[in-house]
């Protein structure tokens, strides 16, 4: 019996990931993204790792795929012709949004502009009242002239958003029902099914979103199955969501909004994996590549997912400058600091890094490929941080000379300072800007810094991550091989997961076991039904969560709620549950206030079939460096010569004292000062902190 | 060669904002108060010892700039440095001490380290309730106005001050929320003051003194260097708001020197008898965030880079009210202020400056119940179900010299909108309409942000009221260069009938009351906007067909393009007329 071999692909801006597992054996290799032809790159690159394995497309038993093609389409404007139709009165909610500027002091701010325009906004007479009751009957009339105008304007998808429809969707289903007779070929998405939770904003904005890129997304997917069928591929394709899981192509199609991002959720997937291999009950997500670093919380092997997602910030990373999507999503942040980030003196003659990148053309100056401007890799370089003969595996060869020369004469000039201080300076700056963001995100999510591991994965992570644990006082940093494919590599360790969630409104205080029992019945329903088709036979696990506040509040904390039917006396445990929840969050609790309940979520999920690869310990003895380097420490401006090892030539176990290096092909792992390095018995390069009391 | 040293003070100045962004995001998280976690009615800074802010949080209302900044000595005036101990917090809600009215409650908690103080952390928050009448003009001076904390002690070595705190309980609607709202500030500080700590052992510093000194410095240059780059002179403008019964007139100069910008508001009225006045300190808010919002709108406030701008107002005025003057709806003027400032700098730099918007926000304060029905109940007269429930709205802004104005979009204030559905949960009201009112805005060649209207009842038809507090029904925001003025807002019911734009008034059983808010004024000529773009607010309903050939000399033919032949005829006969 040979085991069926799993492939992940991910898409990415400049290059397509696409990786091979079967047993104990991994391929991987990176092929060109072909913009206008994705699939092109997706099938060129199977093919390519399928040969490289030795394998037929009939070895193949499943390929897990994730694509920039949705973000792509929103971000470049490049959807299907969509319209809105809507509960009269409220024909700008898309427009109007939260009402308010992102940046306080810009006087020049531009917001984003709605996926629909107003001509194509149609509002007809009918009203729900808060809790699904109808105040005004849906007016088929009006429905029926709205349909002639969508017909007229050669309209290829329609959004349908009513008030209050996460209560009642019968209008947004009868609107839908009148309006395809009128437009036979058509794409619908209704609020109630896209993302039925409360606020309007957020509601509409998430099911335009995914009437807008529908009929594209519909045709690229089923099309690139039909071309992998025809390459022999007979495996099933499934897709990566933003929430952490995958799912199938049929699931994907109805919604394919929940496609967007997946790529930085498979690199979250990858350090939950790690994590439940580890038993690691604390994790931060730490994933940098060229152009910017993304961070996440897991705990207990579990991604902390949001139920809402900002797409597409217009305003560099500026919260609120993006478009408000209710998907289930893997909650990062993501800012603008890579191997490409530039470095540039601000308006107040300080330092600073990115977010403009160098991207991979032209590059950081050290490429050689016409870049002038110092970027993060050229401080690393300089610092000693990176051979120049063996970036990339050996690929790229970096130019010191160049970097050096870019260095003194940009930023170095301004400040009066030399390349080396330059340097030193460039990659204090990131790595500073790293550890706010992950502190400020850290505290968003209502979690806490000290006891976490960092995982660190994607190009550039392994240089940066010593210093911005010691900036985070975290004192154990975990770095997986592969990092250069680290989402791809995550796709094969994700579950089959899907998530539904519902605004419920209970007060515990009167609390209504019934209501909440048949929310989470439904939504257990349509999630296992999904689950159940992509997973097989394989066992699934449920879990329930309610969103809840003190009365009077307008943030909601996450709590868990049992899987057996709630009971009246059910609400003391989950007002125990919330307390507990709460307190963990904020050091304190609320006497006297009552707790409400606004939204459900159920999240069903099947593990991975198929676990990671073993690793094959080597003999055990004292690793010998293969060169040694000047390497400079940022903070003190010390250099000293430090050892180089080849992560292939380092055996299990032995230990590595920093500062040193350990470089393998797709990155260098610096292991600074004050902390030890060692290889655990997964093959994870582990570096531990020694505290000084 | 270690750390170059002003990399090194850079790197703990952006620890710091980063260390008082996470102290404001905290207190958002968990406030009941609406405007704090919807609007960011906060501030949250780090200050030295001398009580100089060292940095502050970017939050959602200007009138919060410096008025927590002008706060901080007054304690260090009242309670000496070397009586304070670790854990020690001090409060007050001093509408002349910190920003404007007795809704807004300031903590201040001093840091320690190695049994030294070395700083203090900061922040002030908007209260869900304070007792009195409640958030609104109608209070003839502050002591109707709720309940009066001088500055005093919430913490004494890390005990509470329980008589205070019992004190606060009976005295406003909701006890918990406000206590649980006033002791998260201490916690926040704390947590703040941990991180300051820590910094310090990272970089090896003994205090904050070196590090304030180098970005006051910093900071001060950079605005100093802004002002620069202005053509120095005094710059005049005068406004004049609906008030809450009688016009108020607003005058300022703005001088531009060569090291300050000098605003004084001689010449402004007086003090009105109603709760719309300004205390000086907030009117120094809102007037240097006018003047940043143009003038060095990137550098971190602070003690350096507040300090080259600087405000005088006459005591009296409806802009530096004196105790015990009535204060609490002070952002109804106060929201005007920028607009002011902008309208001084016009004449410095024309070609900078957009045209003037809707400004003041207009809250929809509803209140249904027994109170409202006069008499007794009778079919036109029921009495329906008791809420109160308050939601914002906004107008347009101006044109800008580069761009139309935002519709529908707050400014100055960075309030955001709750949803509609939201606050039909909350009350058994319904919003029958919120969407932008075509034709509001004021024509240019960057037209003004279109106002919206809004249409509100009650679920049952039974009467309710409202708190009106409203400006620009009968001025109207003025365009800048050629640009046309915006229009004014209407209260009315949506069959007609007029309300007062200030005070309480009821809408009678089954009608609705409709608020037509200000569209912004135009920038710039309207016979030089493209024709396309006018072309495309008219088939977008934003501006009526007629408009286009009135307002912009854009004729359209019957298919909604534009008719280029006769748009360049037009637009040269207007030209010459």
């Amino acid at each position: 019996m040979s085991e069926k071999a799993r492939i992940g692909v991910d898409i990415g801006g400049t290059f397509t990931d696409v990786v091979l597992e079967r047993g104990a054996a991994r391929h991987s290799i990176k092929v060109l993204t072909t913009p206008a032809e994705p699939e092109r790159a997706v099938l060129d690159g199977v093919g390519a790792v399928i040969a490289a394995a030795g394998l037929a497309p009939s070895d193949v038993g499943l390929v897990i795929h994730g694509t920039t093609l949705i973000t792509n389409a929103l971000i470049e404007r490049k959807g299907a012709r969509t319209a809105l139709v809507t509960t009269e009165g409220f024909r700008d909610v898309l427009e109007m949004g939260t009402e308010s500027r992102f940046e306080q002091y810009d006087l020049a701010i531009e917001k984003p502009v709605p996926l629909i325009p107003r001509r194509l906004r149609f509002a007809v007479p009918e009203r729900l009242g808060a809790k699904g009751d109808v105040l005004l009957a849906l007016d088929e009339a009006a429905l029926a002239r709205a349909g002639t105008a969508l017909a007229e304007a050669g309209v290829e998808s329609v959004a349908v958003c009513f008030l209050h429809a996460y209560a009642n969707p019968a209008h947004e289903q009868r609107a839908r029902e009148a309006l395809a007779k009128a437009l036979p070929r058509a794409s619908f998405s209704i609020s109630s099914e896209v993302a039925p939770e409360i606020r309007e904003y957020e509601r509409f904005s998430t099911t335009a979103a995914n009437a807008y890129v529908q009929p594209i997304a519909e045709r690229y997917l089923r099309d690139l199955e039909r071309k992998l069928a025809a390459a022999g591929f007979a495996c099933p394709l499934f897709l990566m969501l933003s929430g952490g899981g995958i799912t199938d192509l049929e699931t994907a199609v109805r919604f394919p909004i929940r496609l967007i991002e997946s790529g930085p959720a498979g690199g979250v997937a990858l350090a939950a994996h790690i994590a439940r291999q580890c038993g690691l009950a604390r994790v931060l997500s730490f994933d940098m590549g060229g152009t910017t670093a993304k961070i996440a919380v897991v705990d207990d092997a579990v991604p902390q997912t949001a139920r809402a997602f900002e797409f597409g910030r217009v305003f560099r990373f500026k919260k609120g400058s993006g478009l408000p999507l209710k998907v289930p999503s893997v909650e990062l942040v993501e800012i603008g600091a890579g191997g490409g980030s530039i470095a540039s003196i601000d308006h107040l003659g300080r330092l600073a890094v990115g977010p403009e990148s160098a991207g991979s053309d032209p590059g950081p100056a050290c490429y050689g490929r016409g870049g002038t401007a110092a970027a993060v890799t050229d401080a690393d370089l300089a610092l000693g941080r990176i051979r120049p003969d063996a970036f990339a595996g050996g690929r790229i060869r970096l130019d010191e000379a160049r970097a050096e020369a870019a260095l003194a004469g940009g930023v170095g000039k301004a400040l009066a300072i030399d390349a080396k201080a330059a340097a030193a300076g460039i990659a204090e700056v990131v790595d500073e800007a790293m550890a706010n963001a992950a502190r400020e995100h850290v505290i968003e999510c209502g979690k806490s810094l000290p006891g976490r591991t960092l995982i660190a994965f994607g190009g550039a992570a392994p240089l940066h991550a010593a210093r911005i644990a010691e900036k985070l006082e975290i004192d154990r940093i975990l770095i997986p091989a592969g990092a250069g494919v680290g989402s791809a590599i995550g796709f094969l360790r994700a579950p089959v997961a899907y998530e539904v969630t519902r605004s419920v409104y209970v007060r515990l205080s009167r609390f209504d076991a019934a209501a909440l029992n048949r929310a989470f019945a439904a939504m257990a329903e349509e999630a296992h039904a999904i689950v159940a088709r992509a997973a097989g036979g394989r066992p699934r696990t449920e879990r329930r969560i309610a969103y809840m506040r003190y009365l009077g509040q307008g943030h909601e904390i996450a709590v868990p709620v049992p899987l057996a039917a709630l009971a009246p006396a059910s609400a003391a445990i989950i007002r125990d549950a919330y307390d507990d929840a709460y307190r963990a969050q904020y050091g304190r609790l609320m006497d006297g206030v009552d707790v409400e309940c606004v939204a459900c979520a159920v999240v069903v999920a099947s593990e991975a079939a198929a676990a990671a690869p073993p690793f094959a310990a080597r003999d055990a003895g004292a690793p010998a460096p293969a060169a040694r380097r000047m390497l400079i420490d940022p903070l003190s401006g010390r250099a000293s010569e430090v050892p180089l090892y080849r992560r292939e030539a380092l055996a299990s176990g032995a230990a590595i004292a920093g500062p040193a290096l350990i470089e393998e092909d797709d990155t260098t792992t610096v292991v600074a000062a004050g902390f030890r390095a060692a290889l655990d018995s997964n093959g994870y390069i582990v570096l531990e902190r020694e505290r000084t009391p | 060669m270690s750390m170059h040293d002003d990399i090194r003070r850079q790197l703990m100045w952006s620890r710091l904002i980063a260390v008082v962004e996470e102290q404001a995001r905290m207190l958002m998280l968990t406030a009941f108060s609406a405007t704090v976690r919807e609007a960011g009615d906060l501030s949250a800074g780090v200050f030295d010892l001398r009580g100089r802010m060292v940095a502050q949080a970017i939050t959602g209302t200007p009138g919060h700039v410096n008025s927590m900044a002008e706060a901080v000595p007054h304690f260090l005036a009242e309670f000496p440095l070397a009586e304070m101990r670790d854990g020690d917090h001090f409060i007050t809600n001093d509408p002349w001490i910190a920003s404007g009215h007795l809704h807004d409650i300031t903590v201040v908690s001093p840091v320690f380290r190695a049994g030294r103080p070395i700083g203090f952390f900061a922040c002030t928050c908007h209260q869900v309730d304070i007792g009195g009448m409640g958030q609104g003009p109608d209070g003839r001076s502050v002591f109707e106005e709720g309940l009066y904390i001088p500055p005093m002690h919430l913490a004494r070595a890390g005990a509470p001050n329980g008589d205070l705190l019992r004190m606060i309980r009976a005295n406003v609607r909701q006890p918990r929320m406000v206590e649980g709202d006033v002791l998260s500030y201490v916690t926040t500080n704390e947590a703040a003051g941990r991180r300051l700590v820590k910094m310090l052992d990272e970089f090896g510093e003994d205090g904050l003194e070196t590090l304030a000194d180098w970005i006051f410095a910093r900071s001060k240059n950079a605005m100093i260097a802004e002002i620069r780059k202005l053509p120095a002179g005094t710059y005049e403008n005068e406004f004049v708001l609906d008030g809450y019964d009688r016009p108020v007139k607003l005058r300022a100069a703005l001088t531009i020197g060569d090291d300050a910008i000098t605003v004084d508001y001689a010449g402004s009225d007086p003090a009105s008898p109603h709760g719309i006045n300004v205390v000086l300190n907030y009117c120094k808010a809102y007037s240097a965030f006018g003047v940043r919002c143009v003038v060095g709108p990137r550098i971190p406030n602070n003690a350096g880079s507040l300090a080259p701008i600087v405000v005088r107002a006459p005591e009296g005025s409806i802009v530096n009210v004196k105790h015990p003057w009535p204060v609490s709806a002070r952002h109804v003027i106060g929201q005007f202020l920028p607009d002011v400032m902008l309208g001084c700098l016009a004449k410095a730099i024309p070609e900078r400056i957009p045209a003037e918007g809707a400004a003041c926000l207009w809250g929809a304060q509803l209140r249904g119940g027994p109170s409202v029905a006069a008499g007794a109940p009778t079919q036109s007269n029921r009495i329906g179900e008791p809420f109160e429930v308050m939601f914002f709205n906004s107008g347009g802004s101006g044109g800008r010299p580069f761009a139309d104005g935002m519709n529908a979009t707050a400014f100055p204030s960075g309030v955001r909108a709750l949803p509609a559905e939201v606050v039909e949960t909350a009350a058994p009201i319904v919003i029958w309409k919120k969407e932008l009112r075509a034709d509001s805005a004021g024509a240019g060649r960057y037209r003004g942000g279109l106002g919206q209207t809004v249409e509100v009842g009650t679920v049952d038809g039974a009467p309710f009221a409202f708190f009106a507090m409203f400006d620009r029904v009968k001025s109207k925001p003025r365009g800048r260069r050629g640009g046309a003025d915006g229009t004014s807002g209407k209260v009315e019911t949506a069959a007609g009938k007029s309300f007062r734009a200030m005070g309480l008034q009821t809408v009678p059983a089954d009608e609705r009351l409709r608020l037509s808010l200000p569209g912004g004024a135009g920038w710039g000529d309207p016979l030089a906007r493209p024709p396309a773009r006018v072309a495309a607010d008219v088939s977008d309903g934003l501006i009526a067909r007629e408009a286009a050939e009135r307002d912009y000399g854009v004729v359209l033919a019957a298919d909604g393009a534009v008719d280029e032949a006769a748009t360049v005829n037009l637009r040269a006969r207007r030209r010459q007329a």
